[in-house]
């Protein structure tokens, strides 16, 4: 399958500030992880990366991160406007 | 010709090619349009400006497209500012002003930035104009595309309401009904926007079509005299046009067409989906994304892509952000057309009530001339407003008529 490069925006609630999200994406699904932006406080925090892997790979994955609580969003925001 | 220098990441500052790019290749911050200033300074007067047309684009100069490549100005803009002198006297304000933007060509704001949108996308030879939508936007692209001659595609979610679409489809657009979530929506248009050469006017578009919202500071500049207004309340879904307003009123300053601007500039949401607002509350810079619950659709975006730079607006210019709790949305909108005769949307109805609770609030001074952006037409939202529909009822006679009457 084609390698294909993503790029997402993680959201962390307060209580997940604390868990190493980015790393277990890297370590659970063949997903290399580039992070490129992000802003840590103490009751939220953000990360931009760009992810690289095959697409079904990188969709596994982001699923799975989505399923721990941290919000994916693409880089730009909410595309849907009104 | 164009007076764009070339595109500026906001968050690190690299320089790109006037592209369609909106996203730094370095950093993945925001794209953003950089004009010279000195040669607009030097070939911009309130002359010039005059003799323009009668809409958005005689500002030219200042825009980041140019109509004499074969471009398209379907007469939007230029739309009237209201002195509302019923509303103002209702709520104390001596200097009070309404924006009417909801008699563009479809109806609402959005044709300004679909029209910079769409000459870009004419520019860069672009054949299908696109966007995801749950109205305004859509209406926008659809019409704009069709006096273009380019094919238009309109993404939203299946479940939307069909009234909201029926705007964009009798233009003739393919309408793409996603079988999923706002979210889902989100994540297929912006692959769809990496992986196909269309021009989605709000993501590889985006840093031009935002600019379109400036116009809206220019006018209002103008029209009131040259002179930036003490106080403006807009309404907040992105976050985009809010801090485009500002930006149209600090060109006009630095390029000398009025004196450096003082505006204080508020920014209102709906309480069912006001991310800008909760974080303006906490103190903070960052946004956290909601999921919408709100009567007003046109401003339910949960996780604003400008959140951040409209908050470092309304801590610039010393405005604020507040949110309008939902029953009041539908009370602004009735409040606006029973004193000054124009029938808003949901998004104007949340204007009105900010505007309503700035001036009990004692925080707008009297005499302040202030400017509320009244965005889109009520025509568009009239589900929101059907409880107002109470009438007399009689038969057709003059006597069973009288009773009724007096029974009311």
């Amino acid at each position: 399958m084609a390698k294909i490069t993503k790029r997402v925006k993680f959201t962390f609630p307060q209580d997940m500030i604390k868990q190493p999200v980015t790393y277990q994406l890297g370590q659970k699904f063949k997903v290399i992880t580039n992070i490129r932006r992000a802003n840590v406080r103490d009751d939220m925090g953000w990360v931009v990366l760009e992810l690289e892997g095959d697409e079904a790979e990188i969709e596994r994955g982001l699923n799975w991160v989505t399923t721990t609580g941290v919000r994916v969003d693409s880089v730009v925001g909410d595309v849907v406007e009104g | 010709m164009s007076y764009v220098k070339c595109l500026t990441c906001r968050e690190c500052g690299n320089e790109y090619p006037v592209e369609p790019h909106h996203v730094c290749e370095f950093c993945f911050g925001p794209l953003e349009v950089s004009y010279d200033y000195d040669a607009i300074a030097r070939d911009i007067s309130r002359d010039t400006i005059a003799k323009g047309p009668l809409s958005m684009w005689r500002y030219w100069q200042l825009l980041p497209a140019d109509l004499n490549k074969g471009g398209v100005d379907m007469g939007t803009g230029y739309t009237p500012l209201v002195r509302a002198k019923n509303l103002g006297r209702l709520l104390g304000l001596n200097n009070l002003y309404v924006k009417n933007d909801s008699v563009n060509p479809s109806f609402s704001f959005k044709d300004r930035v679909v029209s910079v949108a769409t000459n870009k996308a004419l520019e860069f030879e672009f054949e299908v104009l696109a966007c995801a939508s749950t109205g305004n936007l859509a209406g926008a692209v659809a019409a704009h595309g069709a006096k273009a001659g380019m094919k238009t595609m309109v993404f939203f979610p299946a479940d939307l309401e069909k009234g909201k679409i029926i705007g964009a489809a009798i233009y003739g657009a393919t309408l793409v009904a996603v079988d999923g979530t706002y979210d889902q929506v989100n994540r297929l248009c912006s692959e769809l926007a990496d992986n196909h050469r269309w021009a989605f006017v709000n993501i590889n578009m985006r840093p031009y079509y935002a600019e379109g919202s400036k116009t809206l500071g220019y006018e209002v500049a103008e029209q009131l005299g040259w002179r930036a207004p003490d106080r403006c309340i807009v309404p907040a879904a992105s976050g985009s046009l809010y801090t485009k307003i500002w930006k149209g009123f600090k060109e006009m300053g630095d390029v000398g067409l009025i004196e450096k601007p003082n505006t204080k500039m508020h920014l209102a949401q709906a309480a069912g989906c006001s991310p800008i607002v909760e974080a303006y509350g906490q103190g903070s810079l960052h946004v956290r994304p909601v999921k919408p619950n709100t009567i007003a659709k046109s401003l339910a975006i949960g996780n604003p892509a400008d959140g951040f730079y409209a908050l470092k607006t309304a801590s610039a210019t010393k405005g604020s952000c507040l949110a309008v709790p939902e029953p009041e949305v539908v009370e602004g909108i009735r409040l606006l057309a029973e004193t000054e005769g124009i029938f808003t949307e949901t998004a104007g109805g949340v204007v009105i009530s900010a505007l309503r609770i700035l001036a009990k609030q004692g925080i707008i001074h009297p005499d302040e001339v202030t400017v509320a952006y009244v965005t889109g037409n009520g025509l568009k939202t009239l589900e929101a407003v059907e409880s107002v529909v109470n009438p007399i009822h009689t038969t057709p006679d003059y006597a069973t008529f009288q009773k009724a009457l007096a029974a009311r």
